[in-house]
């Protein structure tokens, strides 16, 4: 069953969480993985990759750079999730 | 039909001696600072970089080869003269004809050994351990020599902030040699020709003079850095399955020294268990493409990290793309 918005921000923060180590209550839409959350362009790479299994999606280097915010990683797994 | 008396080799072969050469200039960050706009700290966190070797003119491809291969023949307790033939990988020796192989195979005083370049990026070392073992197997030499060797410092853009910091120089070599037991694996091997596009030359030799800007090489971070990680621990693990080894059975992981990031996710997405040494030779000695393997295992073996004897994963990536990886028992 696809995930809600809610779910993908909870399941977003686990992983932000693991990889970069920022506290899961700080992974919220308006944050931005490099400004805020201390996601530098390779930690996003893991990230991406631990998304798609997690929700199902494939997301392709050229749309990676595109995932700014919190927000707009889960606008784009909501949209292409399987 | 006339018949044809087929070649006699050995059983299986092995790597009997390495060697490494650094060139003798050690740049750190501070000098790489100098053209572009970052961070001591910014590089190492991206990286693991501190410092890297760079080449001086008397330093040439062929020069450093030399060295790096009279320590691996020592190492291998043999005499040049045994050596049948010569396979050295490299992107960065600029004259394409004749292949260095045949200077380096002169001035080591071999007996007329066969020799050629490879070019196969920063998976030319396990193209040409492949290759090596073909030989020495198929019986068309009794020992190989195989060197991997850079110059990145020239085809390095010091103004690039996402690789002035990566490349550096060197050269590393093994010596390939008859074995009564299986001691270099299968290798799982390919390329990925739809990918050339992530890491290249910048422009072709034929339009440099146009651009007025000297070639250096070039790379898409991020795609590179997903495929050197998750596709490469894919076949990391083939490799280490063709071999009938296990994670926990393994002593040492030698990956191509690209950037520490890379290694870090490399081991954590392969889950080593903690007691599997990991090469991290990238830190004082940069990406040295062709070359990174053999330095890291001649310096694991040098500091006693590693052991004669040691079952290792070697994994070597780039350019083209292509990949190598198998699983050897260290010299």
């Amino acid at each position: 069953m696809a995930a809600t918005q809610e779910e993908i921000v909870a399941g977003l923060a686990d992983i932000v969480n693991e990889i970069a180590g920022i506290p899961v209550e700080d992974v919220q839409l308006d944050k931005s993985f490099t400004d805020d959350l201390d996601v530098d362009s390779l930690s996003m790479v893991e990230v991406v990759v631990a998304a798609e299994e997690r929700f199902d999606v494939k997301i392709p280097d050229e749309d990676v750079k595109n995932l700014k915010t919190v927000g707009d990683a889960t606008a784009y797994i909501l949209k292409n999730q399987g | 039909m006339a018949k044809i008396k087929p070649s006699k080799g050995s059983p299986y072969a092995r790597i009997l001696g390495v060697g490494g050469y650094r060139p003798t200039r050690v740049v750190p960050n501070e000098v790489i600072l100098e053209t572009i706009d970052s961070s001591d700290e910014w590089i190492r966190s991206r990286s693991g970089i501190e410092t890297r070797h760079w080449a001086n003119d008397e330093e040439t491809v062929a020069a450093m080869s030399v060295e790096a291969s009279g320590k691996a023949i020592a190492d291998a307790g043999i005499t040049a003269g045994q050596i049948g033939a010569v396979v050295v990988s490299t992107v960065s020796h600029f004259k394409q004809t004749p292949a260095v192989a045949t200077e380096i195979a002169d001035k080591l005083g071999t007996n007329k050994a066969a020799a050629f370049d490879i070019s196969a990026g920063c998976a030319g070392f396990g193209y040409g351990l492949t290759l090596a073992k073909g030989m020495v197997v198929e019986g068309s030499a009794e020992y190989v020599l195989v060197i991997g060797v850079e110059r990145l410092s020239d085809l390095t853009d010091l103004e690039d902030r996402a690789t002035a910091f990566l490349f550096g120089d060197g050269a590393g070599a093994v010596v390939v040699g008859p074995s009564a037991e299986p001691a270099i694996g299968p290798t799982v091997w390919g390329s990925e020709g739809d990918k050339s596009e992530t890491i290249k030359q910048t422009v072709p030799w034929t339009e440099y003079d146009s651009t007025g800007k000297f070639p250096a090489i070039t790379q898409e971070g991020q795609a590179v850095f997903r495929w050197a990680v998750f596709e490469m621990a894919k076949v990391a693990k083939e490799a280490l399955d063709a071999a009938g080894i296990t994670a926990d059975e393994l002593d040492v992981f030698i990956p191509h020294q690209a950037n520490e990031r890379i290694i870090d996710s490399m081991v954590k997405t392969l889950k080593l268990p903690q007691s599997v040494t990991v090469a991290r030779d990238v830190r004082t000695t940069g990406n040295t493409s062709a070359a990174s393997i053999p330095l890291a295992m001649e310096r694991l073996l040098a500091t006693g990290e590693a052991k004669s004897g040691d079952t290792a994963l070697v994994i070597g990536f780039g350019a083209g793309l292509v990949y190598a990886a198998t699983v050897v028992t260290l010299p």
